[in-house]
């Protein structure tokens, strides 16, 4: 199963949740769903309406920039990052 | 002997101070809901919790919950969205407790509300339902709705502010609404005023009172005292008509609090560098200054329009902090003032609320 790589200041909105978590779905959007129904408001925090990613979040595939609709394999590590941004 | 709880909400987290009744010594906690900037803190009596409009920049608005104070926190956006063919949802701005629910000003404007404490929410479709929704522009804060006033013995009747936009009231629980601007000043349009492009900055109803509001405007202070169908401007005596807060007394109707600021050309802080409040204890017939403990000079203060608070005690408690991160409380209806904290980020909120010890 793919492993999805989270960072610390989303996981800790949610406490006792890991930062590294394996989820089913075959791309990232399905990803993303898993991993909303592990961690329930997760989809909130990354995604906006649309569904789009959010404006300051990045999601990469095997360290390639990736969409919702980017597949994604069984040994996939997908990286969620928020953009360095802020003041 | 009675717990005071400060509630402040920053550009980055938020900030409970606790006090006993006596107000002179606060500590400090904090920060809570790290990394949003929060618009509003507010306490919910019907359940004991602490409830925080917030915004992270990368994951969004939601409405955080204390149900113990501040010590453990959650938070949801279940349902804080305009759907996938409407407008992004970009702020969560105020959160307001009444009738039994919870309310939620969001931008662009509009309103939600949770019967389940802010597990999840509503669209009280009614409002942008509004025939003026079309011609509703941002402000320089942006396209928000930042107030919210239920009226307590009405659980039908309640009163919203959106900057640019102006006062809206609805009787039948947010079904209908009405625009509340007429007697309100809107210098910046070449025509006659509208229906709609009031630029309301706070308003509040008077204690006690069925329908007397009183609301800072970018364009004066005014008072409405048959529920916002008709405004009479009290400025008088204030220094500058321009400002953004107001408070209102606890147990009289006649007494409130405005902080004037310069026009928005000339910066928007405290006029000559000097900090000052101006209260009215006529219901808006003139404005007594003070300044006694606040900052004579060098003080180019700004203060937000839900940054100042007013408590219940008697005397009753009034509290405003500053852009600059001071937070200034008076124990006696601002007769006296003292600087409480002096280094906060960027305070865009002040509430406060007693707790029974």
């Amino acid at each position: 199963m793919p492993e999805v790589r989270l960072p610390g200041n989303l996981v800790d909105l949610f406490p006792g949740t890991p930062r590294r978590l394996e989820l089913a779905g075959g791309n990232v959007q399905e990803l993303l769903a898993s991993l909303d129904a592990r961690v329930p408001g997760m989809h909130d925090r990354l995604l906006t309406t649309g569904p789009e990613i959010r404006e300051h979040i990045r999601v990469f595939v095997d360290g390639r920039q990736a969409d919702l609709a980017t597949p994604v394999g069984p040994e996939s590590v997908v990286h969620v990052i928020p953009a360095v941004s802020g003041g | 002997m009675s717990r005071v709880l400060l509630m402040v909400g920053t550009k980055k987290g938020a900030y409970l101070l606790d006090s006993d009744e006596a107000r002179r010594d606060w500590q400090v906690r904090g920060p809570f809901c790290d990394g949003f900037e929060v618009r509003d803190v507010s306490y919910n009596p019907a359940d004991g919790a602490v409830y925080a409009a917030a915004t992270s920049p990368w994951f969004g608005p939601a409405v955080f919950r204390s149900p113990d104070l501040g010590e453990t926190w959650t938070h949801s956006s279940a349902g804080l969205t305009y759907g996938d063919d409407g407008p992004k949802l970009t702020r969560v701005w105020s959160v307001t407790p009444g009738h039994g629910r919870l309310y939620a000003g969001v931008e662009p404007a509009g309103l939600f509300r949770s019967d389940d404490q802010g597990a999840t929410w509503r669209h009280v479709e009614g409002l942008r339902g509004h025939p003026s929704t079309p011609d509703w522009m941002p402000g320089n804060g942006g396209l928000i709705l930042h107030t919210i006033v239920p009226q307590p013995a009405d659980p039908q009747r309640l009163w919203v502010g959106a900057s640019s936009v102006g006062v809206f009231e609805t009787t039948d629980g947010g079904e209908t609404w009405t625009a509340r601007n007429r007697g309100v000043r809107q210098d910046y349009n070449p025509g006659p005023p509208a229906e709609v492009g009031s630029c309301v900055h706070k308003f509040a109803l008077a204690a006690g009172t069925e329908q007397t509001l009183f609301q800072q405007n970018h364009c004066g202070v005014y008072r409405s005292d048959d529920g916002g169908a008709s405004w009479q401007e009290i400025t008088g005596n204030l220094p500058t008509d321009f400002g953004f807060v107001m408070g209102v007394h606890p147990r009289d109707p006649q007494t409130a609090w405005v902080i004037p600021l310069t026009t928005p050309e000339k910066g928007r802080y405290t006029p000559d560098a000097k900090a000052a409040v101006w209260r009215t204890r006529d219901g808006g017939g003139s404005w007594a200054r003070l300044a006694s403990g606040l900052p004579q000079e060098n003080a180019w203060l700004s203060v937000l329009r839900e940054a100042m608070g007013v408590d219940s005690l008697d005397r009753a408690g009034v509290y405003f902090g500053s852009q600059s991160g001071q937070l200034f409380a008076s124990a006696d209806e601002g007769d006296s003032w003292r600087e409480i904290a002096s280094y906060l980020p960027q305070i865009a909120s002040v509430d406060v609320t007693v707790l029974a010890d």
